[in-house]
C-alpha cells in the first residue's frame, strides 16, 4: 500500500524547512530513495524531512464571529501611521 | 591501456545508456526520476574513468571500433521488462561493489582515489537496488529474471572475484556451459545496435557536437 509522503527541504543549515512537494511511496526506504533523487540530486538541499501525510495534524478552520479586528495585524493601518511618523521625524531633523 | 579500468568505464557507459531507456516509461513517476538519475550518474563515472585513461574522454568513449569495447555482456542486453531491469541493476551493483573495493586498494593513488569517489555515489545506487530486490524478491518474475541474468553477472567479474559475488548474491557459481558467451571479452549482438545509436551524433559531427 503506497502512501503520500510530504517532503520538506532545507536550503542551508540553520534555515527553516520548507515544503517542497510530495512523493507516493510504499515505505520509508522508497520514500527516502526517491526524495533524495527528486529533491536533492542537484545539491539544492542539505537535509530533508519526510512525513507521511496522514501523520500531519491539520488545523484549517477559524471561528471569528465577532469581528475582533484588534487582534489582527490588518486591524491597524500601519501605512498611514508610518507616513506620519516619518514626516514627524523629518520635521524634527529639519 | 588499463583493461580493467577500460572495462569499468565501458560497463558504466553502457549500463547508463541502457537504464536511461526507461526514462519516461518506468512504472512510477518517482522511480522514473530516480532510475534516470542513477543512469546519469553511471555515465558520469564512465566519463571520469575515461578522463583518467585518455586526454579526450569522448574520443575514447565513441571513436573505437565495436570490438575494442570491454564492457560485459550483462550491461549490453536490451531488457524490456521491469523485473529484468531491476534484477540487472541489483546484480550489477553487487558485482560492481566487489570490483570497486579492489580498485580502492590500487597502487596508483589516482585510481584508488577515483574508485573511492565513485564508491561514495554507488552507495546510494546499492541502497536503491537492494530496496527493490527486497520488494520483488518473492515474485516469480524477479526470481526468473535473476535466474536468467546470474551467469551474465558472474561473467562480468574475473574468475578470482566470482566466489565473493556468489556468496553475496546467495547463489552458486554457474557452470562453464552456462557462462558461454556471457563473459567479458565477448559481446552480444545487441551491443551493435546500441553502439550505432550511441555514436550517431559523434559520427554525424566528427569534430564534436556543440550543445
Amino acid at each position: 500500500m503506497s502512501v503520500v509522503w510530504e517532503v520538506f527541504r532545507q536550503d542551508r543549515k540553520g534555515q527553516p524547512f520548507e515544503h517542497a512537494g510530495s512523493i507516493v511511496a510504499p515505505d520509508a526506504d522508497f520514500a527516502e530513495a526517491w526524495a533524495r533523487e527528486q529533491y536533492g540530486r542537484r545539491g539544492e538541499s542539505v537535509a530533508l524531512w519526510l512525513v507521511p501525510r496522514e501523520q500531519i495534524h491539520t488545523v484549517g478552520d477559524w471561528a471569528d464571529e465577532f469581528d475582533l479586528k484588534y487582534r489582527r495585524v490588518d486591524g491597524y493601518s500601519i501605512k498611514a501611521r508610518l507616513k506620519e511618523a516619518r514626516e514627524r521625524a523629518a520635521a524634527r531633523a529639519g | 591501456m588499463n583493461e580493467l579500468l577500460l572495462g569499468l568505464a565501458d560497463d558504466e557507459l553502457v549500463i547508463g545508456w541502457r537504464d536511461s531507456e526507461w526514462t519516461g516509461i518506468a512504472p512510477m513517476l518517482e522511480e522514473d526520476v530516480a532510475f534516470s538519475s542513477i543512469a546519469q550518474n553511471e555515465i558520469g563515472h564512465a566519463r571520469a574513468v575515461y578522463e583518467l585513461l585518455a586526454e579526450d574522454a569522448d574520443a575514447l568513449a565513441f571513436d573505437r571500433p565495436l570490438d575494442a569495447y570491454r564492457c560485459a555482456p550483462l550491461v549490453e542486453l536490451r531488457l524490456l521488462d521491469w523485473a529484468h531491469a531491476i534484477a540487472r541493476r541489483w546484480l550489477y551493483e553487487v558485482a560492481d561493489e566487489i570490483r570497486i573495493a579492489a580498485l580502492m586498494e590500487d597502487d596508483d593513488a589516482r585510481v584508488a582515489g577515483l574508485a573511492a569517489k565513485i564508491n561514495r555515489e554507488e552507495a546510494y545506487h546499492r541502497m536503491h537496488a537492494e530496496m527493490w530486490r527486497e520488494r520483488l524478491a518473492d515474485t516469480p518474475q524477479f526470481r526468473a529474471a535473476v535466474e536468467d541474468l546470474w551467469p551474465y553477472a558472474a561473467g562480468m567479474l574475473p574468475a578470482k572475484q566470482r566466489e565473493a559475488l556468489a556468496a553475496r548474491a546467495h547463489r552458486s557459481l554457474p557452470s562453464d556451459k552456462l557462462l558461454l558467451g556471457k563473459e567479458r571479452g565477448g559481446h552480444t549482438e545487441q551491443l551493435a545496435e546500441l553502439w550505432d545509436e550511441m555514436t550517431m551524433v559523434r559520427h554525424s559531427a566528427p569534430a564534436g557536437a556543440q550543445w
